[in-house]
């Protein structure tokens, strides 16, 4: 009979800080640029070329690990990892591992069976490698240096995650915090966040740790999930058949769903690291450590509480509201241009979460003024326009970022109450149906509404439909 | 009028007084290249039109009232691990032969804002690794002194164009006595200055917590003004610091009459030759005469000197040097089957016997397993070496060293026992491991008739001290002439 097993996870999370500038040189750190537009003799490991740290990124990283619970070090200091890979210009890597900046934290993950806590190891500040590109074509391989340099965190956690959702709500804690603190954006898929599995299985009730692996290329978090649910299966099967678990290097195919090994502990590299004679050691005060926590924003939970106690949401609207940061931003400038934060809510919740599925949008992905919004929500307010108008002007806002008073200005979609114009039309309405106008008298009332709905067909929507009324029963009872 | 008999401030100070321009020294200069080359091989590179182009630059700043330096318009040789932007810097390597740099050195640009003119580039031992300049990809330098011997490394190239009078003064580096050793051997004088006071950015590394870039010229003054446009802090350079001294050149004040000079008695007692004995004897006399108060005392732990040196320099070599690997620039191999064999290959073809050498041994400290029985330990060592010279700072202002423990060796009988060189290096390489800043002078000739350095120490960032003992005993010391200046007596 198959005995019971569980599995013990830790993670090794590679987070990109949104620094304007790389960690040693002064190249930008900017996205999506044409190769090698962005690099310099440092970056690109010329003979000569020295490296210099960026104050920003031990901010971010004092920053990341105060949120994380972690004790920061006064002194730390970089270290080189030496390998060769052509992404790697200078074959080495200047990282920490002897004296990392933040070591000893924890943080708090929810999941359908209650909040726990994952330690954290340790932070670390490192740099990016270039990026290698294999042209089958040519048969060629081709390298671009912009990403060389671009500062990373790797935060370590210990083996404190069990199963795949523990891992995802890690994940997605991390994330958060890190878009709170505006250090990192985290896009799994420009790959500014990513992460390398490290797994094992033990029978259930044992306090050993069984064999890991170390799994590699996962780049979502459904990919996270399927490689836990099939790493864990294999090293199950292999334990059953009697035969040991390999201390490995795995690397995770998401198309094939299976993984297969890429080294394993016996060939594993030998990093001989030694710390980095170019870059002194890293002075962290306690007066520069109380300068960053003075700073430090409103993290995801503090500011779903705000939004609760400040604007009167409900705390499942907050918790959808505070799901990005971005999101939460865009929310709380609308609601605080309106003043109208219960209506802000209200799109945010309805019509944007609509459009947004509609387009399989990240929340990230939504670029509007809130300006724009603030200003339909006033107009809605003041009943200048209507329902329908203001749905329609919504979704072009949503998408194009429109500048709603102008648009509605020259699209003549004000509700009219002009009386005069209203009662011509009505006149209108009620010479050309008689009939109608014969049964209102005989005490069918019911025909009122056929009149509003022909006066509104012929204001297109825009008349104001008490205005109507009022004027149709003045009407009425004249004729 | 003969430059040579010139020093490079006297130089600087006719250049200023516009009894020569710039352009003048320029072909001057490349004329004595010209000449001397064939017999000396001290360059790599002569930089003919980049010398006419910054000469014209200098002339035409001075019409402005720029360039007022004392050293404006003197030209100067540049060790070939520097870089200067668009000038090869091959660290006398294969694997950096077609290598052009794209920008300049932090130092070559101090210099070249004072107006001085870079000429050329000088051999040195492969990537500054060797005492002898014969490690050298493209062959030895030859001692001006004799033909036979060689001019000491890494900085030959540097000293022995500064002895053949084809320059009137250089740049070389110094990780481990690489400018102080050759300078001793050649008869010129050689700076090495505390670490951290002189930009690394555009040296290409060697052991990156030892390297210090450094002037060598016909003499103390030379030095110190070259020393006084180098030195400072480069924000491109995390490991340079603040200036402390305005000025380094303080001769003129009471002499050395009552300085406290200690010798590290160590020094005196085994493997150091007759010649090189008598001489640096000769040399503490005539300190003394001035008035010195000279003292021999233990500095201790000398013998873990040398092999906590080779631990770290190897060491940081061995990572420094793994950006070579053909995939970006310098040397490839040809004819290879994919990644790891282009770099075995490249690598293989491309270094020199010595670089491997240290590599395999940088490596081999650093492995996992070894690493704290190897490196951390050279560490320690390092920092009670620092300690102990701490120590003898308290008691003594300078202290005094022979440069090397014999003169040049003959050409071709150092390579083939590498410890018995590593060895050699006994008097400079502790200086590097404690930062100290370090001037080598020439004191006298050997039987062979070959030159003795002696060696000036001064405490961390304590130039000035130690600039002013060593120029009091050149002083003292009387005329000491090259052979091109001995030539012209004979004339």
């Amino acid at each position: 009979m198959k005995q019971e097993y569980e599995t013990v996870i830790g993670l090794e999370v590679h987070v990109e800080l949104a620094t304007r500038t790389k960690i040693f040189c002064g190249c930008s750190t900017r996205f999506g640029a044409e190769p090698n537009t962005q690099t310099c003799p440092v970056c690109t490991g010329m003979p000569g070329s020295l490296p210099v740290l960026n104050k920003q990124v031990v901010e971010f990283a004092v920053a990341a690990g105060l949120a994380a619970n972690c004790k920061i070090r006064n002194v730390c200091k970089f270290d080189r990892k030496n390998y060769f890979y052509p992404d790697n210009p200078q074959n080495y890597q200047i990282s920490q591992l002897y004296l990392p900046i933040c070591y000893d934290g924890w943080v708090e993950i929810q999941t359908e069976s209650g909040t726990k806590k994952v330690r954290i190891h340790e932070m670390h500040m490192e740099e990016d490698a270039g990026k290698l590109i294999h042209d089958e074509w040519e048969d060629c391989s081709l390298v671009d240096y912009n990403r060389s340099g671009v500062p990373l965190i790797e935060i370590v956690s210990e083996p404190d995650m069990r199963n795949a959702e523990e891992v995802i709500a890690y994940l997605e804690k991390l994330r958060m915090m890190m878009q709170y603190l505006g250090v990192s954006d985290c896009k799994l898929q420009e790959g500014s966040m990513r992460a390398d599995v490290n797994l094992s299985v033990r029978k259930a009730g044992s306090s050993e740790l069984g064999t890991r692996t170390e799994m590699k290329n996962l780049n979502s978090f459904k990919a996270i999930a399927r490689a836990i649910e099939g790493e864990k299966e294999r090293q199950i099967e292999l334990l059953e058949a009697g035969k040991p678990v390999i201390q490995e290097t795995r690397r995770w195919d998401d198309n094939k769903e299976s993984s297969r090994a890429m080294r394993s502990k016996e060939d594993a590299k030998d990093y001989r690291y030694f710390p980095d004679p170019d870059l002194p050691p890293v002075l962290v005060s306690e007066e520069w450590i109380a300068q960053i926590k003075s700073r430090q924003p409103q993290l995801r939970e503090e500011k779903a509480a705000y939004f609760q106690e400040e604007y009167g949401l409900s705390s499942y609207d907050a918790g959808i509201l505070t799901e990005s940061k971005h999101l939460a931003d865009l929310f709380e400038e609308t609601a605080v241009l309106s003043r109208q934060p219960k209506k802000a809510a209200n799109w945010f919740m309805g019509e944007l979460l609509r459009l947004r599925k509609e387009e399989g949008m990240e929340p990230e992905e939504i670029q509007f003024t809130p300006g724009h919004l603030s200003d339909l929500i006033l107009m809605q307010e003041r009943g200048e326009i209507n329902n329908q108008t203001a749905k329609d002007v919504f979704k072009k806002i949503f998408k194009e970022d429109l500048d709603p008073i102008p648009y509605i200005e020259e699209h003549h979609l004000k509700i009219v109450k002009d009386s005069q114009m209203i009662s011509g039309i009505v006149e209108e309405v009620l010479k050309q149906n008689p009939d109608s106008v014969e049964q209102y008298r005989n005490g069918k009332e019911k025909v009122m509404g056929f009149f509003v709905g022909q006066v509104m067909k012929k204001t297109k929507g825009k008349a104001d439909p008490a205005e109507v009324s009022k004027c149709l029963k003045e009407k009425l009872a004249e004729f | 009028m003969d430059f040579r008999e010139l020093t490079a401030l006297e130089l600087g100070k006719k250049i200023k007084n516009r009894e020569i321009s710039a352009r003048e020294a320029v072909k001057y200069t490349l004329e004595q290249i010209e000449k001397k080359e064939k017999s000396c091989h001290a360059f790599l590179h002569v930089m003919e039109k980049y010398a006419y182009a910054q000469a014209r630059k200098v002339e035409e700043g001075q019409k402005e009232g720029r360039f007022q330096g004392p050293l404006a318009g003197v030209p100067i040789a540049v060790k070939d691990n520097i870089c200067i932007k668009g000038v090869p810097a091959t660290c006398a390597s294969r694997m950096l032969e077609n290598f052009v740099p794209t920008y300049t050195a932090e130092a070559v640009r101090r210099l070249e804002e004072a107006g001085m003119i870079p000429i050329g580039k000088t051999n040195m031992d492969e990537f500054a690794m060797g005492s002898t300049t014969e490690t050298s990809a493209f062959g030895p330098t030859y001692n001006p002194w004799n033909k036979n011997h060689v001019p000491g490394g890494s900085s030959g190239g540097s000293c022995a164009a500064v002895a053949s009078g084809e320059v009137l003064c250089a740049l070389g580096s110094d990780t481990g006595g690489s400018i102080r050793q050759p300078s001793g051997h050649c008869g010129v004088t050689g700076l090495k200055p505390t670490y951290g006071s002189v930009s690394r950015y555009g040296l290409i590394a060697y052991g990156s917590s030892l390297d210090q870039i450094g002037p060598i010229g016909k003499n103390v003054e030379d030095c110190t003004a070259i020393l006084e446009i180098l030195a400072g802090k480069d924000e491109k350079d995390a490991t340079s610091m603040e200036r402390k001294e305005e000025t380094y050149a303080d001769f003129d004040g009471e002499g050395i009459c009552g300085m406290k000079i200690g010798i590290p008695k160590e020094y005196l007692m085994e493997g150091i030759a007759e010649g090189v004995k008598s001489e640096f004897m000769e040399a503490v006399r005539v300190l003394t005469e001035q008035g010195a108060i000279v003292e021999f005392f233990s500095l201790g732990l000398v013998d873990y000197t040398i092999p906590a040196y080779y631990i770290i320099a190897s060491a940081e070599a061995s990572s420094n040097l793994e950006r070579f690997d053909g995939v970006k620039y310098g040397f490839r191999s040809s004819g290879y089957e994919g990644l790891h064999e282009m770099y075995k290959k490249t690598r293989s073809e491309g270094f020199g016997a010595e670089v491997k050498r240290r590599i395999m041994l940088g490596s081999f400290v650093l492995s996992s397993g070894y690493y704290d029985a190897y490196y951390l330990k050279a560490l320690r060592v390092k920092g009670m070496i620092q300690k102990s010279f701490q120590k003898a700072f308290q008691k003594y202002d300078v202290l005094l060293a022979p440069a090397a423990p014999d003169t040049a060796p003959a050409i071709g009988t150092s390579l083939e026992d590498p410890l018995k060189m590593y060895l050699g290096d006994i008097y400079t390489v502790a200086v590097n491991l404690a930062g100290l800043p370090g001037i080598s002078v020439p004191c006298g000739l050997d039987e062979k008739g070959l030159p003795v350095g002696i060696q000036f120490i001064g405490d961390c960032f304590q130039e000035k001290q130690m600039l002013r003992a060593a120029r009091a005993y050149e002083k003292a010391r009387g005329d000491f002439l090259l052979p091109y200046e001995q030539d012209r007596e004979g004339e």
